[in-house]
């Protein structure tokens, strides 16, 4: 609910393990707030929602457990050093440092270590967040306009722990409004308007050209050929 | 012990942050002193009514402190949206209160001692009963934190932050205010059979306070 009005509402998706489904749709369409219900950062004041198998109604902090959340802000402190958050982040989800450190090296910014939070640039943020969500180890990553203020370096790091989310036994719920960049490495696309979920068939691939048309095609190559 | 390793955790990194902005050191330990050094302007046309109300002027300015530390606690919370980051990790609510509870109660720990010695220079003060007094204040200090705590992740998500957590705190903490005063006047007047059943009342309440505290952060924390 936003106030008074409901966010999503009539809102059905189902998703497999290992499935990178990107949530597209206008601004306002109630993306992050399925991202952020999936989280159990939101109640669930309607209906029924079952994350990785646990009732998100009954058991919201088993859910947040196994969920990491990369959103519009970091969650992060500005007077720890990028490394104090990490394992921060890892060590309160029952995770340790190694894990934090390797998160880190994975997204590339073991050289601002040991920068504070609030020094970082906006890309560096982005990437702080994506090293938070994988030093939680989640089973289910939520990415809310994860391409956003990532250069070109940043969007090859997202697109390498995307990609690899599948051999990681990793699904990702991905919104976005880049969506060159984020078809590119999502298995599936639904929109969301209005707060419903409306599932895209995937494009049928392009039919087979027929005989006469192949040899249509090679007569105008054997004029183009005579006239040259 | 997951719980109590939790509850390290965040009072670590609470007490990390702080140690790094200095902000309990400059302004909030300041502020504290500053106090201190205005009554003892207002009041320095008579030393013995100075000396006489010390316990009482002196768990004031602590009193005032405690509201700055605590808004500070949960300002660190707001800023990136941190407040939800610590609700994703799934930390107990529990363990969540004592680790911020805690860091509060460090620096107000810190904040007394150094009062506390303006206190005894400005308003030249003896001191007497040195183990009621540690007592009083231990067990006053962690009542103020907890319910400061507890106050805090009220008004965390309110607009009106800064001026509704004084609004709702000091009300509740004046038995400790009562009990921390009569106690610390009992002890530094030589009568430390008056100061016990005053220092059994703080005690009280810091359990109280804690146990409060445990049970109703949590769910404090996603109502906020």
């Amino acid at each position: 609910m936003l106030g008074r009005f409901p966010a999503l509402a009539g809102a059905d998706l189902e998703v497999e393990t290992g499935e990178v489904v990107l949530l597209s749709g206008p601004n306002g369409a109630g993306k992050t707030t399925l991202l952020r219900l999936c989280a159990g950062l939101l109640p669930l004041r309607a209906g029924e929602a079952e994350v990785l198998g646990v009732d998100l109604a009954v058991e919201p902090r088993r859910v947040r457990r196994a969920v990491a959340l990369v959103g519009h802000e970091t969650f992060c402190y500005d007077d720890l050093t990028v490394a104090e958050n990490v394992r921060f982040v890892a060590r309160s989800t029952g995770h340790s440092v190694e894990d934090a450190d390797a998160a880190l090296a994975r997204v590339g910014l073991q050289r601002v270590a040991d920068v504070a939070h609030g020094r970082l640039s906006q890309g560096q943020r982005r990437r702080l967040s994506l090293a938070n969500a994988l030093a939680r180890k989640p089973q289910l990553l939520l990415l809310d306009e994860p391409h956003a203020g990532l250069d070109e370096h940043g969007r090859d790091v997202l697109e390498e722990i995307v990609g690899a989310a599948p051999a990681e036994n990793r699904t990702v719920l991905l919104a976005s409004h880049e969506l060159d960049l984020a078809r590119r490495i999502a298995t599936r696309e639904v929109r969301v308007v209005g707060g419903r979920v409306h599932p895209i068939p995937p494009a049928a691939p392009e039919p087979a050209p027929s005989a006469a048309e192949l040899a249509a095609a090679a007569a105008v190559a054997a004029q183009a050929e005579a006239r040259a | 012990m997951t719980f109590f390793r939790d509850a390290l955790l965040v009072a670590g990194k609470d007490l990390r942050i702080e140690r790094r902005s200095r902000v309990a050191l400059q302004q909030i330990v300041p502020f504290g002193a500053i106090v201190v050094v205005l009554f003892a302007f207002a009041l320095d046309s008579d030393p013995t009514l100075l000396r006489q109300a010390a316990p009482g002027l002196f768990w004031a300015a602590v009193l005032l402190a405690v509201l700055l530390a605590v808004g500070r606690s949960f300002s660190i919370e707001e800023a990136n949206r941190a407040r939800d980051g610590l609700r994703l990790s799934g930390l107990d609510g529990g363990s969540i209160f004592l680790g911020k509870a805690a860091a509060v109660a460090v620096e107000m720990f810190l904040l007394e001692a150094i009062v506390g010695a303006a206190v005894v220079v400005l308003y030249d003060v003896s001191i007497h009963g040195v183990v009621i007094l540690v007592c009083a204040a231990v067990a006053a200090t962690l009542g103020l934190a907890a319910t400061g705590t507890v106050y805090g992740v009220l008004a965390g998500g309110l607009r009106a932050r800064e001026t509704l957590v004084p609004l709702l705190l000091l009300p509740a903490v004046m038995p400790v205010m009562l009990g921390a005063t009569r106690s610390f006047q009992a002890a530094l007047q030589g009568a430390p059979g008056d100061a016990w059943p005053w220092v059994q009342l703080l005690v009280a309440f810091a359990v109280l306070a804690v146990t409060a505290g445990t049970v109703a952060f949590g769910p404090l924390l996603e109502e906020a």
